[in-house]
């Protein structure tokens, strides 16, 4: 039977998640000699980018009742049009509310954090992330049915195209339970968790009126800016830019930390990022022990000087 | 009104990650054991409904006996009692399902969760038990009022945030934000001795399917040896990240 995913998008727009979540569908899907059928929620996107990253037939849901985001009437309105043993979904805030209750509606394996293509399909195997990042586990689900979500920035999006149709599918699923009283959203911030690049930094800067520059090296590089969790705490930046073992879990492809002392509970939430730079005045910081490169002085002076030296080679 | 937090046993933040020689398992030797610190953020959260509200405040645990001594902390903190279901959780499914039909019939108008625990990373168990009770569920909840039988959360979304009103009963999972950092409630002395007596209810578990089994386990390996460049000399860093790395 088809694979299924669940391909996410934000006001009707696709989300690079989405493209990583068909991407690895379509690599179980190869495995198991089948196909991908993608989900969608009424999407405004072309059927088009979905094809790109291997999805044959897409599913649009259209329903009203569905323009505010409930984990439940999701749940309900995936589950109505998933016949598949397999769904895949990315592991975003949303997605991963909602793959619980669909595992329990479907009465589905639910294996999540999900890092590389499967081991084997049948019991399904696959690693998936734990401990925080400081460990991973093999897990194999029992029975029919698995639903999983897989983690951001960790199996990549690979295109292969495929040629697609699209199926409309009008629901109308109740949506009682939950009201949406207001929807603030930032626009043009790139997203921590599906950032490639992050700038993040910690205590040592000393205040939020120093993050000038943190600001502009991210700019320069295409960067997320991040903080330690300290940094959040105290307020200096908003948590929602807080990695760590309490925050996000990230790993985009180069992760630059500057002013940070590297506590274990900030590495378990950056040190799957695939290159680490680390910048502190201090040469016995424990951070420099799991970076890639490293430079010990003030960030004061080198933040501002890097930033024209990468100024100059992106011309 | 009554609250029911899910509270799960974890190892300490600081603790380092070793698994069995046979890679089967997660290795328990030395490890000193905490509430999950984002299910802190739902036990105070609770204990200040609890003030503000007179609710009443149950904490659960899935687990063994040893996981006690951190039930104890949570009542320190100000729960009113516990229930600790006697299992050793295999997976999330498990787990869930022992909590709903304790909450099934303990008829909790809100249960609290942290958005996942920080040992298997699960980040399922919340969502299942608002589904095996079908009752709406909020996730990754950075804000919480009650009012009356309905509740506003502030739920985090990518890039922002999204304000929601819920009809109680409601399943809440939590992080930071749903309290302040510095609210968290470090439990003192009269709290502690007081945990001592507060009921502590131990229930059998009603099955034990489990749905996913941890096969094996993988210690992170170790980075090659850091390189270092001279702050004099950064031209050789953005050398070495274009042409070496080439990740920029
Ligand atoms: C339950 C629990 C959970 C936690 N979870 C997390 C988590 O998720 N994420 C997290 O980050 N932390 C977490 N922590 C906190 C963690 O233990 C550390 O306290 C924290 O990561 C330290 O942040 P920091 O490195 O910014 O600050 P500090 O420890 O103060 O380090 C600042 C660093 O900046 C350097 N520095 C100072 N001035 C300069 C300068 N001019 N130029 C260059 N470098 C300079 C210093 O040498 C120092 O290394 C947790 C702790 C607990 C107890």
């Amino acid at each position: 039977m088809a694979v299924f995913v669940y391909a996410e998008n934000i006001n009707g727009v696709y989300k690079k998640a989405a493209f990583e979540a068909v991407s690895y569908a379509k690599a179980v899907a190869d495995q198991a000699g089948d196909t991908v059928t993608a989900i969608s929620v009424n999407p405004t996107d072309s059927s088009d980018v979905l094809y790109k990253y291997g999805a044959s037939n897409v599913i649009n849901i259209k329903d009203e009742g569905l323009k505010n985001f409930s984990a439940k009437a999701f749940a309900q309105a995936v589950s109505e049009v998933a016949e598949g043993n397999t769904i895949v979904f990315p592991h975003t805030t949303d997605a991963s509310s909602i793959a619980p209750m669909l595992a329990v509606m479907k009465n589905y394996s639910l294996i999540t954090n999900v890092l590389e293509a499967p081991e084997s399909l049948s019991p399904f195997q696959v690693k998936r992330r734990a401990f925080s990042g400081k460990g991973f586990m093999h897990a194999k689900a029992e029975g029919n049915g698995v639903i999983i979500t897989v983690s951001q920035n960790a199996f990549g999006v690979k295109e292969n195209t495929v040629s697609g149709s699209e199926e409309v599918k009008n629901l109308s699923v109740a949506n009682e339970d939950t009201k949406v009283i207001s929807h603030e959203q930032s626009s043009g911030k790139l997203d921590l968790k599906e950032a490639e690049v992050v700038v993040s930094a910690g205590r040592g800067m000393k205040g939020p009126e120093n993050w000038g520059m943190i600001e502009e090296l991210a700019n320069v590089l295409g960067a997320a800016t991040a903080c330690s969790k300290p940094v959040s705490d105290i307020g200096w930046r908003p948590h929602t830019e807080h990695v760590g073992q309490t925050g996000k879990a990230i790993s985009p492809n180069l992760y630059i930390a500057v002013g940070i002392s590297g506590a274990i509970q900030h590495l378990a939430g950056v040190n799957s990022s695939k290159t680490i730079v680390v910048i502190n005045n201090d040469a016995e910081a424990p951070f420099f022990k799991s970076a890639d490169y490293g430079v010990v002085g003030d960030a004061f002076q080198i933040i501002p000087a890097l930033t024209e030296k990468i100024k100059a080679i992106k011309g | 009104m009554k609250i029911l937090v899910c509270i799960s046993s974890v190892p300490d933040t600081t603790s380092k990650i070793n698994f069995t020689a046979d890679k089967s398992a997660f290795d328990k030797n030395g490890i000193q054991w905490v509430i999950n610190p984002l299910d802190e953020f739902a036990l105070t959260k609770a204990v200040k409904l609890q003030e503000s509200q007179g609710a009443t405040v149950t904490v659960i645990n899935v687990g063994d006996t040893a996981t006690e001594p951190v039930i104890r902390k949570a009542l320190a903190i100000g729960a009113n009692d516990a229930v600790r279901v006697n299992l050793d959780p295999k997976d999330s499914y498990s787990t869930a399902k022992e909590i709903a039909a304790v909450a099934q019939s303990g008829g909790y108008d809100l249960i609290l969760c942290g958005k996942e625990s920080i040992d298997y990373n699960g980040g399922s168990v919340p969502g299942m038990v608002a589904q095996l009770l079908n009752q709406p569920f909020v996730n990754a909840s950075v804000g919480l009022d009650v009012n009356g039988s309905e509740a506003t959360a502030v739920r985090e979304i990518e890039g922002g945030k999204e304000t929601i009103s819920v009809k109680l009963p409601a399943v809440i999972a939590g992080q930071k934000g749903l309290v302040d950092e510095k609210d968290l409630i470090i439990p003192n002395m009269r709290g502690i001795m007081s945990a001592r007596t507060k009921p502590l209810q131990v229930v059998e578990p009603t099955s034990s399917e489990v749905k996913v089994q941890g096969v094996s386990y993988d210690s992170v390996p170790a980075r090659a040896a850091v390189k270092m460049v001279s702050p004099d000399n950064l031209d050789e860093l953005v050398r070495l990240l274009h042409e070496e790395a080439k990740v920029i």
